[in-house]
């Protein structure tokens, strides 16, 4: 009982977070997270790229 | 879901992208604008012409007028620099997220220090690799097919944070060995070249392009990743504090 109240164990160096929570987040993150380089960085459309062209050039990642 | 992790990966990210704008308008916008001034006289907007004769020039400058008429970019000066800002945030906020994600998967405690070397790590791995096949390359250069180089730049990026992983985790030699093999397989394999390299822009520019962009990804990289680090503490905190008051 006393285990599962201590879901997060505060430690001097940062906070560990335990518990499915921490997975399902970082789930979402990682898929949010590539939507939004994609969206930017790779998308094949005209507009998307050309509003994004100096990003892409600058960050190095393949351009038109 | 922890919606305090996520908002501040997401915060982290758009000041890293505002940084980026600023450390790229030092030098890496500038050159970016200077090779235009050489891909608008000498080839056909973005169509990487090259070899072309008189008689072309004004077919392909009537070809030029007229995409530009079909396809939307923003206009030089304040918007362009507007529609950057807006990409680098978005850019930025999708790298935080995905570093957030790797941070919390490992399920590692994270600072201000260990940010940054996150943000080092980022860096090797979507930086330095891909760059080590694909370089940084100013408009009017020539290039192989869009979506093989993407589909390398993606295998590179995968296989090079693999092999930091697995490095990480596994000192025996066999896991070191492996590691190894996977960082260096798709530059053994080799990244996608055009049948000819040819470039609008003079040499000296590409050499001080490349440069300037990969010093200012490693300081791009450095910022998000410690400023990364450190919402996320604050986030990591407040999340525990709340789950214990819940609990």
């Amino acid at each position: 009982m006393l285990a599962q109240q201590k879901i997060a164990v505060a430690q001097m160096d940062g906070v560990r977070l335990d518990g499915t929570k921490r997975i399902t987040t970082a789930v979402f993150a990682a898929a949010l997270g590539i939507f939004f380089v994609y969206s930017t960085a790779f998308s094949h459309s005209t507009t998307l790229h050309n509003a994004a062209h100096d990003t892409r050039h600058a960050i190095a990642t393949p351009c038109h | 879901m922890l919606i305090r992790v996520l908002l501040a990966a997401i915060l982290a990210g758009v000041g890293a992208g505002v940084f980026a704008t600023a450390a790229q308008s030092l030098r890496v916008t500038p050159l970016i604008l200077e090779a235009e001034t050489y891909e608008n006289a000498g080839g056909a907007g973005h169509a990487h012409g090259h070899d072309r004769g008189a008689a072309d020039a004004t077919q392909s400058a009537a070809q030029t007028a007229e995409t530009e008429e079909e396809e939307w970019a923003p206009a030089d000066g304040l918007e362009r620099t507007f529609f950057t800002l807006m990409a680098n945030a978005v850019v930025g906020a999708g790298f935080a997220l995905v570093v957030t994600a790797a941070i919390l998967l490992t399920g590692q405690t994270v600072t201000l220090t260990s940010g940054l070397v996150w943000g080092l790590a980022g860096f090797v791995v979507f930086v330095l690799a891909p760059g080590f096949g694909l370089p940084p390359e100013l408009p009017g250069t020539e290039a192989a097919d869009l979506a093989l180089r993407q589909t390398w730049w993606l295998a590179t990026v995968l296989a090079t944070a693999g092999g930091l992983a697995i490095l990480y985790y596994r000192r025996q030699p066999m896991w070191i060995a492996a590691a190894l093999v996977l960082i260096a397989a798709p530059h053994l394999y080799g990244a996608p070249q055009p049948a000819e390299h040819e470039a609008l822009a003079p040499a000296h520019l590409a050499v001080e392009f490349a440069i300037a962009s990969i010093a200012t990804g490693f300081v791009y990289w450095l910022f998000l990743g410690g400023l990364l680090g450190f919402v996320l503490d604050r986030a990591m905190r407040a999340e525990a504090g709340h789950t214990e008051a819940v609990a």
